[in-house]
């Protein structure tokens, strides 16, 4: 059986499911990050001292992987926008950018991980360094779920293509939303974590 | 369809533009020194800016603003839930800066913590 209203809008929501769906899990994501944010106000505000981030972290790396990740964001919606022009060779293109530059942040946290590692930064060495290896860890699983995902879109699952436009089509855009709601906690994360 | 797409596409290019903008800002203000408040308000000024420009422009949510019957007052069902969203996000965010404002000017401390010891003003 066919899971109803994914390539025709429900007419009661004006929406289809897969849009409905994706909107509402990231509303309930927005309330997951908005937790640890609520965390780090507390912590910081009963902190008797708190260090600057850019003394502890690495600022320049920190703005590299920004750039890299509203990057990513650029690609996705050019993917989304090659399949709603019929260019399934141009999805691929942009869809591929949009995975190596998700898997270049992922390495360059991979470094600044390390290089606080061998400086002895751990997250029990204090609070500072928990609320910023559990937000940055969290976030990094988002980064690793989704490229997951797009590399499906990208590989197998773009065999969809041939046989229903529009649900392949619906479907990167629900990856694209989801992509653009980890860049978007991005946005703040840096600022908070690192320059503040 | 082709065309609508294409202004799409242009507006993304303008979007990207802006967002590599504000990234080199958002770096370059921290350069200054304003002091702690007025460091985080800056700071939080250009991320909500970024923030917003994603939102509105790579989410399409400025699109999203169909009236359908299931949702009264002609707004859409995503915007609906993103602000039922959002009140319970800054309940949360306030939740801890409300606890901190009651306690301005008092001494307090976690469990175990090395308190500063409050002296207890003459009695008159």
């Amino acid at each position: 059986m066919d899971i109803p209203y994914i390539v025709d809008e429900r007419p009661d929501t004006g929406l289809t499911n897969v849009k409905l769906g994706i909107w509402l899990f990231l509303a309930s994501e927005v309330m997951l990050f908005g937790a640890l944010f609520s965390s780090y106000v507390l912590l910081r505000l009963m902190a008797p001292e708190w260090p600057v981030g850019s003394e502890v972290l690495n600022v320049p790396m920190g703005t590299f992987n920004t750039a890299v990740l509203i990057g990513s964001s650029v690609t996705m919606v050019f993917a989304y926008a090659s399949l709603q022009m019929d260019d399934l060779a141009g999805f691929k293109k942009f869809m591929g950018a949009t995975i190596v530059l998700s898997l270049v942040f992922m390495v360059v946290k991979g470094f600044e991980y390390t290089h606080e590692f061998q400086i002895g930064n751990f997250p029990w060495t204090n609070t500072y360094l928990a609320i910023y290896f559990t937000m940055t860890g969290l976030h990094a699983l988002h980064i690793i779920g989704g490229v997951i995902v797009n590399a499906y879109f990208l590989g197998p699952g773009s065999k969809m293509w041939a046989t229903n436009k529009t649900q392949f089509t619906n479907r990167i855009e629900a990856a694209g939303l989801y992509w653009h709601f980890v860049d978007l906690v991005w946005i703040f994360l840096f600022p908070v974590l690192y320059l503040l | 369809m082709s065309e609508n797409v294409q202004h799409h596409i242009a507006i993304y290019k303008k979007v990207a533009a802006a967002l590599a903008v504000l990234t080199v800002l958002t770096v370059a203000v921290s350069y200054i020194d304003f002091g702690v408040a007025l460091g985080i308000i800056v700071a939080l000024i250009i991320a909500a800016t970024k923030g917003s420009l994603v939102l509105s422009f790579f989410m399409h949510l400025l699109d999203e603003k169909k009236s359908v019957p299931l949702s009264r007052n002609g707004i859409g069902l995503i915007i609906g839930s993103l602000i039922i969203t959002a009140l319970f996000f800054l309940v949360i965010i306030f939740v801890p800066l409300m606890g901190h404002a009651d306690r301005v000017g008092d001494y307090y401390t976690l469990p175990n913590a090395n308190a500063p010891t409050v002296e207890t003003p003459p009695a008159h």
